[in-house]
């Protein structure tokens, strides 16, 4: 069967998918576990934007929240523990068509894979990286990790957690090249969704710090903040979001922030209580890796030959001295 | 510049007279010369184009850097030689060679270093320069003329050339010109075409234009009449011009030219010594054709960003050397499991740990094919040439894509720095990988369909439609659905394992180098190849009965060795790793380390390989291996007898 080019677009357009086009097998996280509250967020966005399944890939690293990819019917890669960053890197290289998400834990990212983080920040390409930031060691069953608060009791911890957390958006804003970065928790639906989707809007690197419930080891952590509304400072502007007006009669501690005001995007990042929770960064103007190094370029068979006959012009040493041709080896 | 616009210049140059009286030339078979200075002094470049030259004259060459350890180390030191050295002949050169015949060098304390490295023979000619004599600093004289003087009672046949100070009759600043003053006297040793030699320094200037061309070339014929004139011997070694045209560089350049010719489009990469300068010719020219050069953060990372676009789209290359290789393994095991093609050159240098950065070894065989945890069958090729390691890359591209795998290709510092010429290689368009295929994937086909026979499964990739699934490096079964069931965790071992099996059946046995069968078959793996040969070559020429055989894949085996074994009384392996020596106190049969690749053949085919390593840090030597040879069958004709 073939088709004009108008009916291809035509039926790219008409192209529409369900959030179960989106949904892949059974999640096994644990009940309450706020990657749930992610993944429905996400399967939402991908119905939204009617992205296309086959030109999506969501990364990971290991943990719970890696397993995430999983439970996506799109390309995934559940990758190993802390690299799902330079893997992701490496996809957007080689294929700047397709849509990229990252998945990864606080241990993934901030842990084992912090030099990757920090480096990912600076390539700034294109793609939506959700820190799933539960505070915690949830799949190796409860260890500390570089966010977890001091004092915190944890397998390796047992008397209380040693060193003061590191904060994970402080860090990212102070990267060279940092373009957007945002603060979700999982028990606000509509603000995630929505936190969610400015940052798949972005054009580059948009980092976004969820913090996630882990009922399983930190019951009580984020109860306080769950049961007082006044504890997340809602950032909202013009040119950030803008919260609903339902939302905002629970939610009434509203902090007006334009998110391209860097200073002060770092000085709210230092506030941690109460939890700002918007976006606090965003720079549309940086540079993105992949399109600074022209990637996804087409190569035709006759472009090579031409540049590798070229390359052997330089060391070539010709039978005949008339014709000679060479370059200097060196 | 262009061609003729070189010649033209060069031939506008105004000709210095003509020495007065032509020597005669005695004929050589071959020679091997070396230029030393301390770093920066441009010994490197004389040696380059000195190869050069006589590689456009027809004549056979190999050319060895001489590296020191430091990037600048201490002027006039005996660790601090730098330089080339370049091996000269009428045939075909395969290999450094043994000692050198003939060595020009900038300052007696870098000499001085060669001499106790032992590379020099017992008569070597020694072209010295002797502006050193008369040096302001007493200490400085004093060091130079004793060197001098136990040069001299050493046997060794010392000239001194006021280099220097002919140079400054020439230019201003003789430290920079005296690299090619030093040339102009080789060319007229060696009677080399002094037109060629005057096109090579036009073309190794042509970007700096004529005002530096101009006086190189004057110092390249201060140089030759200097020789003419002061010198009472002069040698040719006749070339045979070669009717093909000759590439001649580098393996590492080489290894780049094959990754352009592979039709891979990414390499990612972290700097690490030796294998640097192939990124950076890389880096240079990749983008002409389309391709990325990425510099990532470490070479975890540089791995998984290969993984990532090899699963995304072709094929891609990362490029390192043993650290960088250590710290790959995770990622590379990722990479087996999830069945992602991936090409990854090991240029392999001296270790343990940050071992001999700049030296050849053959020392990471056992971490390429046993390296990361678990079942992780990879392939593992060994590129034996500056040619191969062209050829090579785009078969392992081939093999990557072909089977899902992880190919290691491994070379070494030996190769990487040294140069020798090879035919041109015709572009080919099946070097080059299909387009990513984004056709939709047919409704029921599985992510990982395994083989029952081959272990080999249709891989899918980001962008083809009903191909949505999740690659794991865990367990996983057809589907890519995680499984812990242990039937599926053997059902994918035994499918990726049969895939190595599935390649060895395509592969060939390699050929033999001398007779059918013998007394000894010399095994080798790697940058071994032309030494070995040579000196399997002159030990036939003595009438002993002895091959050999040299491996290009690894990993798998090829067919048809054992067969070849069983037809000798003997196999031996040599290799440059570490292997026990049998005559050390507590080394017995029952704890000695045998050589890698020794190892392999004894744990494969049951057959008692012996074997002969060294970790000199350097090439292995024709010469060094004839005694080998030489001492394994005079024990081996004395258990005879006994
Ligand atoms: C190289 C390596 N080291 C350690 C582990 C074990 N490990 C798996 S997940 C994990 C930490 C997970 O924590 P986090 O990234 O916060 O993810 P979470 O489970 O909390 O979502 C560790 C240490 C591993 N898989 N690989
Ligand atoms: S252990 Fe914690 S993070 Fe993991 S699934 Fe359970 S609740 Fe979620
Ligand atoms: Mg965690």
């Amino acid at each position: 069967m073939t088709m004009t080019a108008t009916q291809c677009l035509l039926q790219m357009y008409d192209e529409h998918y369900d959030l179960e086009d989106y949904q892949s097998g059974v999640p096994r996280w644990c009940t309450g576990c706020g990657d749930n509250a992610i993944l429905a967020a996400v399967q939402r966005l991908c119905r939204d934007e009617n992205l296309r399944p086959e030109k999506t890939a969501f990364i990971s690293g290991i943990g719970c929240s890696s397993r995430f990819p999983h439970y996506m019917k799109t390309y995934g890669f559940h990758g190993i523990h802390g690299r799902a960053l330079p893997i992701a890197e490496g996809v957007k290289m080689a294929r700047p068509d397709l849509h990229v998400f990252v998945n990864t834990g606080d241990g993934d990212c901030c842990s084992i894979g912090a030099a990757h983080w920090i480096h990912a920040i600076r390539y700034n390409m294109n793609m939506t990286v959700l820190l799933h930031d539960n505070q915690i060691y949830g799949l190796t069953k409860m260890q500390a990790s570089p966010t977890t608060p001091l004092g915190t009791k944890s397998n390796t911890t047992p008397r209380g957690s040693y060193l003061a957390p590191l904060n994970p958006l402080s860090i990212t804003l102070g990267v060279q090249n940092v373009s957007f970065v945002a603060q979700a928790v999982d028990w606000i639906p509509e603000m995630l969704y929505d936190i969610i989707k400015a940052a798949y809007h972005h054009k580059g690197f948009s980092f976004i710090r969820i913090v996630q419930r882990c009922p399983e080891w930190l019951p009580e952590m984020f109860e306080p903040w769950l049961h007082d509304p006044n504890r997340i400072l809602v950032l909202n502007h013009e040119n950030g979001l803008q919260v609903s007006a339902s939302l905002s009669k629970v939610y009434k501690n509203l902090q007006a922030h334009d998110p391209s005001d860097l200073n002060r995007a770092r000085e709210i990042a230092s506030n941690l209580d109460p939890v700002p929770v918007g976006i606090l960064y965003r720079n549309p103007d940086v540079p993105r890796y992949e399109e600074v190094r022209h990637a996804g370029q087409m190569r035709s068979t006759d472009l090579i030959e031409k540049g590798l006959n070229a390359e052997f012009d330089k060391f070539t040493v010709w039978p005949q001295e008339t014709e000679a041709q060479t370059q200097p080896v060196m | 510049m262009n061609d003729t616009s070189i010649k033209q210049f060069v031939n506008e140059i105004p000709r210095q007279a003509r020495s007065p009286a032509a020597k005669k030339a005695v004929t050589l078979k071959e020679h091997i010369v070396e230029i030393i200075s301390d770093s920066g002094e441009g010994a490197q470049r004389c040696g380059q184009s000195l190869g050069s030259i006589a590689a456009r004259m027809g004549n056979g060459i190999w050319t060895v850097e001489i590296i020191p350890a430091e990037i600048r180390p201490p002027a006039r030191s005996v660790a601090g030689a730098s330089g080339n050295r370049i091996r000269l002949g009428s045939e075909r050169i395969t290999n450094g060679g043994d000692n050198t015949d003939l060595i020009v060098a900038f300052n007696e304390q870098a000499l001085l270093g060669r001499v106790r490295a032992g590379e020099l023979k017992p008569d070597c000619t020694i072209l010295l320069e002797s502006m050193w004599r008369d040096n302001k600093d007493p200490k400085i004289t004093a060091a130079y003329i004793e060197t001098c003087n136990q040069l001299v009672a050493a046997g060794y046949k010392v000239h001194e050339v006021p280099m220097e100070r002919e140079c400054l009759s020439v230019v201003a600043d003789a430290h920079r010109g005296k690299n090619m003053f030093a040339l102009g006297m080789l060319c007229s040793i060696y009677s080399l075409d002094m037109q060629l030699a005057r096109e090579q320094i036009a073309l190794t200037f042509g970007k700096k234009g004529q005002s530096i061309i101009e006086p190189n070339i004057k110092l390249l014929e201060a140089g030759f009449t200097w020789a003419e004139v002061n010198l009472d011997f002069k040698y040719r070694i006749p070339a045979v011009r070669s009717s093909e045209p000759q590439i001649v560089a580098n393996g590492n350049t080489a290894l780049a030219l094959g990754v352009l010719a592979s039709g891979m489009d990414i390499c990612a990469m972290y700097p690490i010594t030796p294998a640097t300068s192939a990124s950076h010719y890389l880096s240079d020219v990749f983008e002409k054709v389309g391709g990325i050069v990425h510099q990532a953060e470490d070479e975890i990372a540089a791995c998984a960003f290969a993984i990532g676009a090899s699963y995304a789209g072709k094929c891609a290359v990362t490029i390192t050397s043993g650290p960088g290789y250590s710290l790959k393994q995770e990622g590379l095991g990722l990479a087996v499991m999830a069945e992602i093609p991936l090409v990854v050159v090991n240029v392999q240098r001296g270790g343990p740990s940050t071992g001999l950065p700049t030296k050849a070894e053959q020392g990471d065989l056992m971490a390429a094919i046993f390296g990361s945890h678990g079942d992780a069958p990879k392939v593992v090729m060994a590129a034996s040439t500056i040619e191969d390691c062209f050829y090579s890359v785009i078969t392992a591209r081939k093999i990557a894509e072909t089977f899902n795998m992880v190919v290691v290709l491994l070379t070494d510092a030996n190769l990487a720095t040294s140069q020798q010429p090879f035919p041109r290689p015709q572009f080919n368009k099946s070097w080059l990988a299909p387009p990513v295929d984004q056709s939709a994937i047919p409704a029921g086909a599985k992510p990982y369909d395994w083989d029952a026979t081959t272990g080999l499964a249709r891989r899918f990739i980001p962008g083809q439609p009903n191909g949505m699934h999740t690659v794991t490096g865990l367990t996983h079964d057809r589907l890519s659905h995680v499984a812990y069931d242990a039937e599926i965790n053997e059902e994918s071992i035994r499918a990726r394992s049969l895939k190595l099996a599935a390649l060895q059946k395509t592969l060939k046995t390699p050929p033999l180098f001398g007779d059918e069968k013998g007394d000894l078959l010399i095994i080798g793996w790697g940058s071994t190849k032309g030494a070995i040969e040579e000196a399997v070559e002159s030990m036939r020429a003595e009438g002993c009965k002895v091959s050999s055989m040299h491996l290009r894949f690894l990993q798998p085996l090829p067919p048809g060795i054992k067969e070849v074994m069983q037809r000798f009384k003997k196999v031996m392996t040599i290799e440059g790793n570490w292997s026990d020596r049998p005559q050390d106190e507590l080394i017995d049969e029952t704890n000695r380390r045998y050589s890698a690749v020794a190892t392999l053949l004894r744990a494969r085919y049951l057959i008692d390989v012996d074997c002969w390593s060294e970790v000199m840090g350097q090439p292995i030597k024709p010469g060094t291996i004839c005694r080998v040879i030489r001492d394994q069958l005079k024990k081996q004709a004395e258990a005879e007898q006994s």
